[in-house]
């Protein structure tokens, strides 16, 4: 019987719809704006320019979402590396 | 001077129209002069929720446009003589209204009444801005559901980022406590930990309010109409009074404490 209503609990659909909401509201509140877009875009390259030299007009950068999580993804083409380590710089 | 209250959802059907007809009733009952202002251009229902459809001549259209006064479109309820309703138009032209004049108006409106009540169209766009336009406080109706409690945290973040009321009240309607208790609903916890806002109060769902609808009785006039009850608490809350509602850690069970939270008894 316990067995029973434990199953029941645990297929309860307010679990899913909680799961759900959860995910749904951090997807919208993901949403940067164009601006927040490309000061994070600048302050990136910012911060690799000290090290690497890349091709800026081909630089890639998204939030991209699958079902359970959302991960930044940037695609950036290398030119060449820098000679002289960062600190030294 | 009084206080501009808007009541908004983002998603349409949750009871703003409902929210607004009973919390203002409810306020004019306690004696506040009150003025219900509707602002879904268009797609007019306060007037029908109210049961003061057959007095309209003018409306707030017209008022904007200059062709009738204030006072002369302002329509007077029926039971309460400190309750009055400024309706809607019917027109089709959405534009027809821009935020600086509902603010305009917003604050005429509060020169002579302790609250107006603005009845917001659902969605985000010129309504919405129209009615948030002059408003002091936001009230954010919500139901237990995904898609509601989603357009609930989009709305709390616009009013967070492009106006001055950065605390909005939430409202959970429809609140069904027999499918919270078989697991079947979000519960008040659910939806205040996502939205994180404070609570205004919480709605049972109510056949009582679909009977007072078809009749254009607010529920806050039925002494036996449970929603009726919360909304009169909600009212209370506006008004300043502590009203106990949210003993959610305090003693007591889970479902007494919730039972509370309705306004039912504990027996």
């Amino acid at each position: 019987m316990q067995r029973i209503l434990g199953k029941e609990v645990n297929r309860a659909s307010k679990n899913i719809a909680t799961e759900r909401l959860r995910l749904v509201l951090m997807h919208d509140r993901l949403d940067l704006t164009p601006q927040m877009m490309n000061s994070l875009r600048s302050d990136i390259l910012k911060v690799i320019t000290d090290y690497l030299e890349i091709d800026e007009s081909g630089m890639e950068i998204a939030l991209q979402r699958s079902n359970d999580s959302i991960a930044l993804v940037a695609n950036i083409p290398v030119v060449k590396m820098k000679r002289l380590p960062a600190s030294a710089g | 001077m009084g206080e501009v209250l808007v009541v908004t959802s983002g998603k349409g059907g949750v009871g703003k129209t409902t929210t607004t007809a009973n919390i203002g009733t409810a306020l004019a009952m306690m004696g506040f002069r009150v003025v219900l202002l509707d602002a879904d251009i268009g797609l007019r229902n306060l007037d029908v929720v109210m049961g003061l459809e057959n007095r309209i001549v003018y409306d707030l259209v017209d008022v904007i446009n200059g062709r009738c006064r204030l006072k002369q479109a302002l329509i007077r309820d029926r039971r309460f003589e400190s309750l009055l309703l400024l309706p809607a138009a019917q027109t089709k032209d959405k534009t027809a209204v821009n935020p600086e004049q509902m603010k305009a108006l917003c604050d005429e409106l509060k020169q002579e009444s302790d609250y107006v009540l603005v009845d917001c169209p659902a969605g985000i766009e010129q309504g919405f801005k129209n009615a948030v336009a002059g408003a002091d406080k936001a009230l954010v109706v919500t139901t237990p559901e995904v898609s509601a409690v989603r357009d609930a945290d989009r709305i709390i973040g616009l009013l967070q980022a492009d106006t001055e009321m950065h605390h909005p009240l939430l409202i959970i309607n429809r609140f069904r406590l027999q499918m919270v208790r078989r697991g079947d609903m979000l519960d008040v916890d659910d939806v205040n930990e996502h939205l994180a806002i404070e609570m205004l109060g919480i709605v049972p769902e109510d056949e009582s309010v679909i009977v007072s609808t078809n009749r254009g009785e607010p529920a806050v006039l039925n002494v036996n109409s449970r929603a009726g009850e919360a909304y009169r608490n909600i009212s209370r809350r506006i008004t300043g009074e502590e009203v106990p509602f949210m003993d959610i850690e305090g003693n007591g069970t889970f479902m007494n404490r919730l039972r509370r939270l309705l306004g039912l008894r504990t027996g």
